[in-house]
């Protein structure tokens, strides 16, 4: 029983984790929190379920019909609500974050249209296929969606720290201008942050939704202010901390819900914000000189 | 090499730069001197592509690079060493001169990241410590040290010698001297107005936006304008 509840939590763990580092890439280089991101992450789950269960698709076409849906979204959300605010004079620095929610309530509402209120099934092929470890049933289902979020997991931090690409990134996320005296076509990079954070969103959408069973118009918004939550905790745009933030909060709700009051599931987040907020404000991994950075 | 003409650069409402022309001739050390909030920043900003004049022109090499990006004037050959040093803190020394590079396709990176380690030991012994946990001293090396690893043409230095103990400040100069020597032109912003010239071929001096004396840094370091405002007080201040 233990054990399955410590594979429930890695698992949803694993997920958040994913979608708080979508919200920490463009936070360390926007300086945004892109509201935005948790309906991505919902439309990357619809595509998901279409074009599995509805057309039929192998999951592994259905993750890259989400990936370039979601990225695509991202280089929209980019280049049209997102560019066109920055730099200019006398635009509010709330803007581009009204900007970010005006997109969230368009994409929930455009699904809503197209797909209609109420939940839709996800069927994974596979989705009770389960193997026993002596007394621990672990599901296929969750197997899979361990390993694709490790292995996405770490090949973020591998990107980031060893290629060109992942250091300018880096380099723009620390000082946009810094980086561009050092040759970084910084509003590229910005264009690329975005779109590799939407598209991470879009995998931890079908990965939710295999892991759930089905997806709804308004599963964005739950999602996003715990991705909101986990980056609070772990230390806004810091990508270790979003990992270790995402994976503290999956085990506090699952082991919430396994040996207290479930009622209470999607409230810890917040509680967790408050306490970390009361004795550590910049976060687990967070540092002060991060903060004044900014 | 380097040909700045009449630009006027505005923060907002605030025009900070009203009519700059200066040149910089290829291998040589030109220095803008200058008092607090002359605009000698915001000079060296503007022809990186940092700011964008609202008239004027810059050339580098005989074309125009008005309103280029940082990075495309970087590709040209012009590096900015920007006031306080602004090297990247959070990630490791080895990874700010990776970034050095960054625009560099050449086989040749490893080997100049090496030789300039050579150069700058401390850089070697420090490579996988955090940029930012480096003195002020080993910070000025290494942003300069980067900013050398892209190849620059044309080096733009604006005040290395700021809030630096005198013993470093006196390797600080001796190292833009050797970059002159390896055939870099150097432009140099400084507030050290006699150590400045000492190294320098031609000097310009601002005052509120404006250049107000230019000349041969010898004549310069005589001149009793100069003299007077700037290395009389700064003789008296760092003596003391
Ligand atoms: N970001 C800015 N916004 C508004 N005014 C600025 C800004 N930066 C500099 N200034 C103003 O422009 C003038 C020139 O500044 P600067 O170029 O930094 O001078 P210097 O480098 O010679 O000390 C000063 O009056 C300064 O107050
Ligand atoms: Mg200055």
């Amino acid at each position: 029983m233990l054990l399955e509840q410590l594979v429930n939590g890695i698992t949803l763990g694993s997920i958040y984790a994913i979608v708080a580092l979508g919200f920490t890439l463009v936070f360390g280089v926007l300086g945004i929190i892109n509201m935005a991101h948790g309906e991505i992450f919902m439309v990357g789950a619809y595509v998901g379920v279409m074009t599995t269960g509805v057309l039929g698709w192998p999951l592994w076409l259905g993750f890259i019909a989400a990936i370039l849906v979601t990225a695509f979204l991202g280089y929209l959300l980019e280049s049209l609500t997102l560019r066109p605010l920055r730099g200019k004079k006398g635009v509010s620095h709330l803007a581009p974050l009204i900007s970010t929610i005006g997109v969230s309530i368009f994409l929930e509402n455009m699904t809503h249209h197209l797909f209609g209120a109420g939940n839709k099934p996800f069927r994974t092929p596979f989705a009770q296929l389960s193997i026993e470890i002596g007394s621990v049933t672990i599901y296929v289902v969750q197997i899979i969606i361990f390993v694709i979020s490790i292995l996405l997991m770490m090949g973020l931090s591998i990107w980031l720290s060893k290629t060109k690409a992942g250091k300018a990134l880096r380099a723009t996320a620390e000082n946009l201008e810094t980086a561009s005296i050092l040759g970084v076509d910084t509003k590229r990079t910005i264009i690329m942050t975005v779109v590799i954070a939407s598209a991470m969103g879009g995998i931890a959408g079908v990965l939710v939704g295999m892991a759930f069973n089905s997806v709804s118009p308004q599963m964005g918004l739950a999602i996003g202010l715990k991705g909101l939550a986990i980056i609070i905790l772990g230390g806004m745009g810091n990508v270790k901390g979003a990992m270790v933030g995402g994976l503290i909060l999956g085990l506090a709700e699952t082991f919430l819900v396994a040996y207290g009051d479930s009622g209470y599931r999607d409230a810890i987040a917040f509680i967790m914000i408050i306490i970390i907020l009361l004795l550590k404000p910049q976060g687990i991994f967070g540092s002060k000189a991060a903060q004044e950075g900014r | 090499m380097l040909k700045v003409s009449n630009i006027e650069t505005f923060y907002g409402q605030i025009q900070a730069l009203k009519g700059i022309s200066l040149n910089v001739e290829e291998g040589k050390i030109v220095t803008l001197l200058g008092a607090n909030g002359a605009g000698k920043s915001t000079t060296m900003k503007t022809i990186v592509g940092l700011l964008k004049p609202k008239k004027g022109s810059v050339d580098f090499l005989g074309e125009n690079v008005t309103g280029l990006r940082p990075d495309q004037l970087l590709r040209k050959g012009v590096a900015l060493v920007p006031e306080g040093r602004a090297i990247l803190s959070s990630m490791s020394v080895i990874e700010n001169l990776d970034m050095g590079a960054y625009h560099r396709k050449d086989k040749n990176i490893e080997r100049d990241i090496e030789e300039v380690m050579e150069r700058f030991p401390i850089l070697k012994e420090r490579q996988s410590q955090l940029a930012g946990t480096l003195s002020g001293g080993q910070q000025q090396m290494l942003a300069i040290a980067r900013a050398l690893l892209s190849k620059p043409k044309l080096l733009l230095l604006d005040e290395p010698s700021m809030g630096l103990a005198p013993l470093i400040v006196a390797d600080i100069f001796k190292i833009i001297r050797e970059i002159k020597d390896a055939g870099t032109t150097v432009l140099l912003v400084e507030q050290n107005a006699k150590q400045a010239l000492k190294i320098a071929d031609y000097g310009y001096v601002m005052e509120t936006g404006k250049i107000i004396i230019e000349g041969k840094a010898s004549n310069l370091l005589e001149d009793p304008r100069i003299v007077e405002a700037y290395l009389g007080r700064k003789s008296t201040s760092t003596s003391a």
